[in-house]
């Protein structure tokens, strides 16, 4: 697969400084010299605080911040599915494909997403509003079919809770959403 | 007396998430107890005696792989709960932290104390990052209250718990994968031996166990070991959280006692109430995706015609040529509409997205499987590609380092001995195919 690099070069960021402390709280919580083992919650929170994907200078940074070399993140943050190597839409809407959730109509969400969306799985949309992602059982099987974003799980999903779903994104009052 | 429930009883109390609550429901008790009145080794002994069986899906006996840790003198060991509850179908651990986050608090105390810890991690998926500010929030009270840190209730015990998320990656569900990610790098699984009980996190001893295991050490150190093991038939004791999901009635995280029939367990009205909207009951995949397949006449009756009962034994009753396994306790249900050829690539998407990559008989076998049951599925199929997949799966099986090969063949496996009458249709009539599904699939007839 090629990978265009230049699509993966970001603007110079830094953690606020309660993230600093955070951070400096997780490795305390350390044994002594295994501080490596917070990159997952650090890419995560750097993930979540600096524009909701990880360039190339992002992870360089996390490298900088937890004293470890950036081959160590690069080599984390391309082998979990949750980190975004490349530039995403305001929302990432992560809609489980798996087996259990087919079973309750994954396929037709996904499908209504997409058409309202107008864009396909793995694009993102004009307006850089949203981008469609399928992933793989997130554990909710009972509940589906449903899709997660930001770190929240919509379950139950019927094309018109997504609909309000979308439409509260879009509104940017997301709060209001019934489930 | 039946349908006791030791794990998630309390779990619908309002509030019970506080640490004031749950106490006052009886937590802590257990740890009150061991600590005040039994020795580490009393500990492991009960569990033991209660025939705990790990709850992840491997069923290996908990008290025994405790008994493998290897106790150097001067050198840390860890114990850590896997909670990256990931298998397909699986949702039970998720629904036991997100209720009752303190019962797995209490339980990595006292597994914690038994296996001589200080100092003890909880790995959970990075997709459930609410569920570790829920943890955390309830460690935090434990620590308060002096269930965690130093000198815990006077007893000279120390103990600190962390929470360290993952980033999305099933694989890391597997123990020695799930060692290297708390680490801190990719999750690939290690070469075994040395197993983690030698030479597991940072190279220290290692116990690494599911959450739902270590919360029956709950209720294994308040009732003891032998009153555990009195609930269960056979070596399948005590209670066991199944997530029921796919086309039931009204799926859910149920706690049964091992021994419910699967008829009762599917129909019964304290569990599943049926197939959803009054469809025919075409397979069940019994204990996650990872286990064989039963298509409807092997679900609720073993292939001699006993009742087939929610118990290790039963729903692996005739082997892998007509049981399956009762694995994570993910239970799915598929009605006579559902298509197994479609499901089977469904699930082969699944493996080949989810192989770490190291292994080439896994890494190569999952994605060609996933190709050919993909034309199979979209009428580009050939009916030698049915053999095919039965060779790819020969090649997998059994040369892997970890059991994600064996867990990606198997479904396939099963799928072609029971329904390969559904996929010669895909091939032979495969407009037909398109457009409507297969139905139920005939009982084989028996000389």
């Amino acid at each position: 697969m090629h990978i265009d690099i230049t699509k993966r070069k970001g603007e110079r960021v830094e953690f606020s400084d309660a993230s600093l402390t955070r951070i400096k709280e997780l490795r305390a919580n350390l044994p002594e010299g295994k501080h490596k083992s917070a990159i997952i919650q650090v890419l995560h929170m750097a993930q979540s605080e600096l524009g909701g994907w990880l360039s190339i200078e992002t992870m360089d940074y996390v490298a900088e911040v937890l004293d470890i070399t950036p081959i160590e993140v690069y080599e984390v943050a391309t082998f979990y599915t949750m980190f975004h190597l490349d530039k995403t839409g305001k929302y990432v809407l992560e809609v489980c494909r798996t087996g259990p959730c087919m079973l309750v109509g994954s396929d037709k969400l996904i499908e209504h997403i997409e058409n309202k969306l107008n864009i396909k799985v793995g694009e993102t949309t004009a307006d850089e509003m949203f981008t469609l992602k399928t992933v793989e059982c997130l554990g909710a099987c009972g509940y589906g079919p449903m899709l997660q974003c930001q770190y929240k799980n919509y379950e139950f999903l019927t094309p018109e809770k997504v609909d309000d779903l979308l439409q509260a994104m879009r509104n940017g009052n997301l709060e209001t959403y019934q489930p | 007396m039946k349908g006791r429930k030791l794990l998630i009883e309390n779990a619908n109390i309002s509030g019970i998430e506080s640490f004031e609550i749950y106490q006052k429901y009886g937590g802590y008790r257990a740890v009150d107890k061991a600590l005040k009145s039994m020795s580490p080794d009393d500990v492991v002994e009960e569990v033991k005696k209660s025939g705990l069986r790990g709850r992840g899906g491997a069923g290996f006996p908990t008290g025994l792989k405790w008994s493998f840790l290897a106790k150097p003198e001067g050198i840390p060991r860890y114990l850590v709960c896997n909670a990256d509850e990931s298998e397909p179908g699986t949702f039970k651990d998720r629904y036991l932290m997100e209720h009752i986050p303190h019962l797995l608090i209490e339980g990595m105390i006292l597994s914690s104390y038994a296996l001589g810890a200080n100092l003890s991690f909880i790995y959970i998926r990075g997709e459930f990052m609410w569920i570790l500010q829920i943890l955390e929030k309830a460690i935090a009270e434990a620590y308060n209250k002096g269930y965690l840190g130093k000198n815990i209730k006077g007893s000279g015990y120390h103990l600190d718990l962390r929470v360290l998320p993952g980033g999305g990656a099933y694989i890391c569900g597997e123990e020695t994968a799930l060692i290297e990610s708390l680490e801190g790098k990719r999750g690939n699984p290690r070469i075994k031996p040395p197993f983690p009980a030698v030479k597991g996190l940072w190279g220290c001893p290692t116990v690494v166990n599911n959450v739902e295991s270590i919360a029956a050490v709950v209720p294994i150190v308040n009732e003891g070991g032998d009153s555990y093991a009195a609930i269960g038939i056979g070596r399948s004791t005590g209670t066991k959280l199944i997530s029921a999901c796919g086309n039931v009635a009204r799926p859910g995280v149920y706690e049964i006692e091992l021994g419910v029939s699967v008829e009762e367990f599917i129909y019964g009205d304290e569990y599943c109430r049926g197939i959803a909207n009054g469809k025919k009951l075409k397979a069940c995949v019994p204990g996650g995706s990872s286990v064989p397949i039963l298509p409807h006449y092997l679900v609720t009756k073993t292939a001699s015609g006993e009742d087939r009962l929610m118990t290790y034994e039963s729903l692996a009753d005739g082997g892998f040529a007509t049981g399956s396994m009762l694995g994570s306790g993910g239970f799915i249900v598929f009605d006579e509409d559902q298509c197994i050829v479609r499901n089977t690539w469904n699930f082969a998407r699944f493996y080949a997205h989810e192989s770490c990559g190291q292994c080439s008989p896994c890494r190569e076998g999952t994605g060609w499987m996933e190709k050919v049951l993909y034309r199979l599925e979209h009428g580009n199929g050939n009916i030698r590609d049915i053999d095919l997949l039965a060779e790819i799966n020969k090649k997998i099986e059994g040369n892997t380092i970890c059991p994600l090969g064996d867990a990606a063949a198997w479904p396939v496996a099963a799928a072609i001995r029971h329904f390969r009458e559904e996929f010669e249709w895909h091939v032979t009539s495969r407009e037909e195919a398109l457009l409507r599904n297969y139905g139920l699939s005939k009982e084989p007839v028996t000389v």
